[in-house]
Formats: C-alpha cells, structure tokens, sequence
C-alpha cells in the first residue's frame, strides 16, 4: 500500500497529483467557539468544526488529511487514514496527509498522554462521516434521486439506473465549507473496511528502505550545521570563552554568544563538532553549588516545601478497630526518555522577518509560540513544520533544540541552520521523568483484608512542555536576559500528573490520596510516558501483593475482592489464566509475579503477569516471559496497540531493571548509553500481549498503559523468588545482592 | 578528498579524510539511511556494510574506506522493489518511531550473510548492540528469522 504521508520536496518535484501548493489553502484559523446546539461534537471537532479543517477534496481524486496530532512512532497516521477512509468509503491510498504544520492544521495542543486517537482521531472520524453524508445528499439532488437509494464506493456515489457522480465531480475544486453538526453517526463494526482490520503502518517501507521520512533527513538548500554548547552542569554561568579560537577553524560561519548561551554555525556538520569542542574547552563556568544528587534526591524531596494536593479523602470510622497498619515507602529515580535518535531542529529565517522551524516537537503550535516569546516578535512570526524524530516517549530535547536552532538562524538570516543534538546533549540535558517517593499504608482487619488505604506522594513536576513559554525552552534560560522557569503546576483531574493512577481501582471502605508537589527542581524533569503513573501503580501493585501475602491469599484472588469493574477483572482474569497463574510450579530462585491497573483510571485496563529468576549470587535478574492482557475500548488498529503494550512491557521492564540518572554537582553523569545502559536483544523475554476486543465502546487510549503493571510485576515476581521486597528501582545486580545478603 | 564506492557507484567526495563515513554519506551523498544515533559506537543506527562487513560508520573515518565496497540501506533495495529482507521487516511491521531500522537491517543482512539459518539465539546476539528504545526486539528477531526462513 502506498499511502502518501504529506509531500516532502521530493514528492512535490515527482508527483504529479501533489501540486496543490501549501499558500492556496487556508490557514487553520481558530474556530473555537463552542457549538451553541444540537449534539456536543466529539474529541478536537469541538474546537474545529469546520469540515474543511480536517479533509479536503483535491485535483486528481486524492483527500487531503489535514491533522494537528503527529506521529512520533506510533503509528497514529495510519489510524487516523484508517478512520477517515472508512467514514468516507474511500480506498485509503486516496488520502494525503499533512500532520503538525501549524501553517495548515488545526490546533490540536500536544501530542500525549495517549489521547490522539479519543480526540483528533474521533475528530477525523466524525468530519469524514459528516462529510460523506454532504456529498451525498448533494448527488442525490444532482442526479434526481432518494439519499437512500445511492451506493459510495471508493468516492463515486452511484444510482440504481447506474448513473454515478465522484466526490470530486460535485465540488468542482471548491471545499465543503460546512459546520459539523455532530448529527452523522460512523458506521457500525460491521460495515468497516480499514477501522479494526490488519493494515500495515503507511511508514514503515519508507523506513524499511532508506526514504526521506525523518527530520534528520532534512536537506534544504543553503543549510549551514548549528552546534550549542552546553554548560557542564544545571545553572552554570559563562564566564569566558575563545570564540576567536573556534571562529578561526576552517568552516566556521559564526559564533553565537547570548548570556551563557554559546553556539555556533558552520559549513560542515564536522567542522561544526569540531569547533564546538574547542569552544567547550575554553569556556570557564560557575558552578552551583550545594545542588542535589541523585543519592540525595529521595530525601531533598520529602524535606522540600511542598503544594499539598489532596485528590481523594474517603474515610472509613471502622478503621479505628484495625488490627494492624502497614506501611511501606518506594522509590523511583529519575528516568530518561532516552531517544534512539537525540534531538534536531532546522530553522530558517526569512527576509521578511519570519521563521519557520522544522522539528518534531509534540506540541508545533505551543513550541512556535515560545520560540516567538524568547525571540521577542510577535507570534505569528513563527511557524512549526513537524516532521518525524525519533520515538520520543513523552517531553525530550525535541523544543530545546528547537529553540537551539531559532537562537542560530536570527543571527544568519536566510540561512536554515540545523541543530543536531549530541548524544551526551540528550542524555544530560532532556527533561527527565521525575523521581519519586511513594509511601503506602493500609488499615488492616483480623483477615487480613482492607480497612483503609492511605497513598502519599513526594514528586517534582511532570509537565514543563513549552506551553508558549519561553522559560520552559533550555536556551532561554541561559541568555543574557534569561527567561525564568515559570512554577510548575501539577496538572489535575481527570488525567492527573505526578498523582496519575494515585487513586486505586480497587473499592476499599477507606481511601486518601495526596500529593507534596515540590515546584523545585532536582534535576529538569518534564512528561516521560505514564507520568506520576509508573511509580503509583508500582508503589499501589507492590503493596497490595504484600498485603495479599499477609492475609495468605492468592495475589490474583486478593485483587478481585476490592476490583469490581467487570472490564478490569476480565483483564486480570485473562493475564492470569494466559500465563497458567493456577498451574505455575514454584522452583528456587524462580519466581512470578501479577499487576494490573487501568491507565489513568479512564484509558486502556492492562494487566501483566510474568516469571522471573533471580541469580542469588549476583543479583542479576533475568525475565523469563510476559503474559498480558488488555482492553482498550474499541481498536482502530490491533496490531498498532499490540505494539504499544509491547514496546511499553519493553520499555518498562528495562526501566525497572538498569535505568536511573546518576548526578552530582558536577552534573549529569549518566551522559551516554555505557552510563545509561538499556534492555539488550538477549535480555528481551518472548512476551504474549492479548486485546479483549470491544467493537462499539470508545477507543481510549494505549500508548502508556503497560509501563506501571510491568514494572510492578517485576518487583512481585522478584519478591516471589526471593522472599525479598525491593521498593527502589532500578533492581540492578548490586542493589539485589546486597538486598538479599 | 576520498573517493568513496557507496551501493556499486563511485563518488569523488569533497570531504577531509577524517570527515567520519556517516556525515559523508548523509550530508555529502544525501543518503537517508544511515542514522546518527551516539557518534561513539555504541547504538548501532550509523550500521553500513564495508565489503559485507558491519562497521559503525559514525567512527570510521571516510578516508579510511576508500576503495572498499561500501552499502548502504538503499543498496540492499528500494521502496518499490525491498530487498527480502526489508520486506520481511515490513511484513513482520517490526517498527514503531523506525529510526533505528537502519541499523538492525543492516547487522541482520552481515548476519545472514554469514549464518543464512540462525537461531534466534544467534539472531539476538547479533543485534545485542544495536540499541532500540521503542521496544520491538522481538518483532525485529522474527523480521530477520523470517527472511532467514524465505530464503
């Protein structure tokens, strides 16, 4: 199948049914003012209800997707194809996409917290069968006939004496300039070609064969190579720096000092390395001191003024009568996103006074908006092309080298200047996941079951995306006139951020839940996959399997007395039996352990259960195999969300089982992948993902839902083969032998 | 000024010698495939074959490759015509983000060309340095056992 993912310069010089030039559509302008009656319109059409905003019928017999989501590797484009071919009763290689250019698409915010199916691709679906129904009623008055008695297939809409009409026909080249109305249902199940059936990705041949597909593949003419150097550790000042050393190296293009933000340009990427390293060696910083370490962390955390959030507070009187109160207090380090392929940026400034950055942020209109803050023009000054990075995992170095790229193209006007990132750029600079501190305690009865259940979080924030800001952008935090850090908030209800998943699924009599935000910073932190998530259903998947324990109960049978959500115990139920939960055989050093949770208590219900064998001796932990099941609502693609359970299992295990920023005063230590290793080939254990298929309820979203459960059922399998709880990831070898001793 | 033998064709470079082969093939060739991923050896996404072998070209200086059949991903097939083993990647769909395929394609095809049976056990042993964060080993291993089986 040949979909086209929106025309790069190669396509547009080839192609011939790709010649509608970009300036001949209309800006995605605002339209967001509410809809007054009828139905709500549903996902992001709220906020466009345009048609037009979202497909457009071109020359050539294409349509023209128009979406302000963008993939960043989980296969969204082919979903949303998917949705949109099937509401329109098109064949899907009709469909030309353009995803995240702020010149032509709607305003979608960002892309995360695996929401982009539930609102822009709802919003496709919805437009594309709004759409449909249009055309239609518009070729039964052309062609003198009952709506009803017309067939659509592949956009040639045909009567019962064989007369037919294209979509294409009955506009002429004009677009449906119409409002939904939200009244034109999709189809049902059973009426679907694309939605739930197997189609593969539209991306991966051109990835499988060397296409022009990602932003380092960017090439526009003119481009001059951008190196920053970045200070040694958090808030170092630049003193001095030879810039007339690194000025003189062959190639060398210019300079760029603002503050302690030093850069510079040159002809040759090489050369642009090489001038960067001698710019490193003679720049003379101030250092900070008395910053926190990684050691230190846990207990800065828990002794820092704090915002007290409090999200649940049910009490249980009877609590009084306890028989005993358990407690116990996890740990999880600072996580990094830790791209395959670090951070880039291209931007090109315009001679009249304009600039377009290319980049794969998550967030183009947001990130246009704080570049402009930082550059001081105004913020139709600035645009964002999206275009694909490597996976990202949540807020990486993407808007930092973004900004990078802005700070260098101001200063070399009509020049695109591309940043690209070191790998020790990323590693010591990206935002990372924020550690944690998790302390559980529960009121216990003479059974040992639940009386009350108390969760207490100690976190820095997850969230310091751009947001239009440009304090949340590293460079302009470092020149001359800095932008200062804006104080973070701890997003709330209903998705929730350090405290996502903080409130239990399980139904106890008793529940509190609060947070102590600490607006400070230990180390940059901002969104990584699951937010507050991992370490909540670790801390909440860990407790119970003791309290489980305790009361002598199976850890399956135990989590079904407090889950009463048929959806969330089918799930568990499901893992379970998947992984022979009943016919597992104990043997020494072997060991098996359950989690479950539902991803932000509204998104995909996934549980994992998994064997692991701990090497007493060395500490080392090797996991064996994984079952998992999972119910996501309804599925546009299966293959898609079998992926992204198992990449996050993945994922998930290797941060559990190797990963945590090491720093000091001196910096980040942990600045390549010898410092930060990730889960190997050998590593990886054969992993069994299972969906429980719910054709007709919303699609909710996938893309994070295993982090927590597989993390927590690691530490449970752990527990099961030792006889030993550990409560503070990463279970590196060091840290379980010395625990076992 | 190397001149360099990429995918059977000849090219006089205008690049020092020690401009490393990854910047040479992407900046000067205008090759896609090769990815930088670390710069220092150690994700495997810069993976290109110098005569059949796997060399990590984001360390190997252009100059010391002159002469020497290099290929790249494109040299093994193209988007119309995938090699068995770039289809065998897209049959198993063995990608999320993709950027480091360059790089488990082109260990895999050395692999292969020197074990055309492995066993997964060889298959993941093989790629156990080159580095993927999206986490689809497991898909990448049936991808290459695929392509090992259709041969």
């Amino acid at each position: 199948m040949n979909i086209n993912i929106k025309p790069t310069r190669r396509t547009l010089l080839q192609g011939g049914s790709l010649t509608v030039a970009f300036s001949l559509m209309a800006p995605a302008l605002a339209q967001r003012a509410a809809k007054q009656d009828g139905p709500a319109l549903p996902g992001d059409l709220k906020l466009y209800p345009k048609l037009s905003s979202w497909l457009r019928l071109e020359e050539g017999g294409k349509v023209r997707l128009l979406a302000g989501k963008v993939e960043i590797g989980q296969g969204i484009l082919t979903a949303f194809a998917q949705l949109a071919a099937d509401e329109l009763d098109i064949d899907i290689k009709r469909l030309v996409i353009v995803s995240g250019d702020t010149r032509v698409v709607p305003d979608e915010g960002v892309t995360a917290g695996s929401q982009s199916v539930q609102y822009g691709g709802v919003a496709i679906q919805y437009a594309a069968a709004e759409l449909r129904a249009h055309l239609l009623s518009r070729a039964a008055e052309k062609l003198g006939m009952d709506a009803a008695s017309l067939k659509v297939a592949d956009g040639t809409i045909s009567a019962p004496g064989g007369r037919s009409v294209t979509y294409w026909d009955l506009v002429g080249g004009q677009q449906v300039e119409i409002e939904a109305t939200g009244d034109v249902k999709p189809k049902a199940a059973a009426q679907r070609r694309y939605i739930g059936k197997p189609v593969p990705r539209v991306d991966i041949p051109a990835k499988a064969t060397g296409a022009l597909v990602f932003i380092q593949d960017l090439r526009p003419d003119g481009m001059l190579h951008g190196r920053v150097v970045r200070p040694p550790a958090y808030g170092a000042k630049l003193v001095s720096v030879d810039e007339a050393a690194a000025t003189a190296l062959p190639g060398v293009v210019k300079v760029v000092r603002d503050g302690s933000f030093i850069g510079l340009i040159a002809q040759r990427e090489e050369q642009a390395i090489a001038a960067a390293d001698t710019l490193r060696r003679s720049a003379r910083w101030e250092m900070l001191k008395g910053t926190p370490t990684s050691d230190s962390v846990f207990d800065w955390l828990k002794t820092q003024p704090a915002k007290d959030i409090v999200i649940k507070d049910i009490a249980n009187p009877a609590a009084a009568q306890a028989k005993e109160v358990v407690e116990a207090e996890f740990r999880r380090p600072y996580h990094m996103h830790a791209t395959i392929g670090p951070s880039t940026a291209i931007a090109t400034l315009s001679a009249d006074g304009s600039m377009l950055v290319q980049t794969h942020t998550q967030s183009p209109f947001e990130t246009a908006a704080a570049i402009a803050n930082m550059l001081g023009v105004p913020k139709d000054k600035v645009q964002c092309e999206h275009k694909q990075g490597a996976g990202c995992y949540g807020h990486n170095g993407m808007d930092d080298a973004a900004a990078d790229a802005a700070l260098l193209a101001r200063a070399m006007p009509g020049r695109p200047v591309r940043i690209q990132w070191s790998r020790q750029d990323e590693h010591k600079w990206e935002p990372y996941g924020s550690a944690m501190v998790v302390r559980m305690k529960a009121a216990l009865d003479e059974k040992g079951d639940i009386l009350d259940w108390d969760h207490e979080i100690w976190s820095t924030s997850h969230g310091t995306r751009p947001g239009g800001k440009a304090g949340n952008l590293l460079p302009a935090q470092y020149l001359e006139k800095p932008f200062p850090l804006p104080t973070p908030v701890n997003g709330g209800a209903p998705n929730y951020a350090a405290d996502r998943n903080g409130i239990p699924l399980y139904e106890f009599p008793g529940v509190h839940v609060r947070t102590h935000f600490v607006e400070k910073f230990a180390a940059r932190a901002s969104s990584t996959r699951g937010l507050g998530a991992y370490a909540n259903v670790m801390a909440i998947e860990s407790f119970i399997d003791d309290l489980a324990r305790r009361a002598k109960a199976d850890p399956v049978e135990y989590r079904l007395r407090y889950l009463k959500d048929p959806r969330a115990r089918e799930v568990l139920q499901k893992t379970a039996e998947m992984f022979g939960w009943s016919k597992w055989q104990a043997a020494p050093g072997k060991g098996r352990g359950i989690a479950f949770a539902r991803y932000k208590n509204l998104a995909t219900y996934t549980a994992v259960a998994l064997e692991a064998e701990v090497d007493k001796a060395t500490g080392t932990i090797r996991v064996k195999r994984v079952s998992s099941a999972s119910d996501c609502g309804d599925i546009v693609s299966h293959d898609g969300v079998v992926n992204q359970i198992e990449g996050g299992v993945i994922q998930s295990l290797s941060w559990t089982l190797k990963e945590g920023v090491r720093f000091d005063e001196t910096g980040v230590r942990s600045e390549d992948w010898t410092a930060y290793p990730i889960l190997t080939f050998s590593e990886v254990p054969p992993i069994d993902i299972a969906l429980i298929e719910r054709p007709g309820l919303p699609f909710v979203g996938t893309g994070e839902a295993s982090q927590g459960p597989t993390g927590a059922a690691l530490a449970n399998a752990v527990m099961d083969a030792t006889g030993v709880r550990f409560r503070e990831v990463p279970f590196v070898p060091s840290r379980i032998k010395a625990g076992l001793v | 000024m190397p001149k360099l033998k990429v995918n059977g064709r000849s090219h006089d470079v205008a690049a020092p010698d020690d401009a490393p082969l990854l910047f040479v093939l992407r900046n000067d060739l205008q090759l896609n495939s090769p990815k930088f991923g670390c710069g220092v050896s150690q994700c495997g996404s810069c993976t290109v074959l110098v005569d059949g072998q796997p060399v990590r070209s984001c360390v190997t200086p252009a100059g010391s490759v002159v002469g020497q059949d290099i290929t790249t991903l494109e040299g093994l097939g193209t988007l119309e015509a995938p090699s068995r083993l770039q289809q065998a990647f897209i049959d198993e769909q063995a990608a999320q983000c993709g950027y480091c395929l360059n790089g488990m394609i082109m260990a895999s095809q050395a692999l292969l060309s020197r074990n055309p049976k492995p066993s997964e056990q060889d298959v993941r042993h093989a790629l156990d340095g080159n580095l993927c964060r999206c986490g689809v080993h497991n898909r990448i291993v049936r991808a290459v056992l695929r392509a090992s089986r259709e041969a």
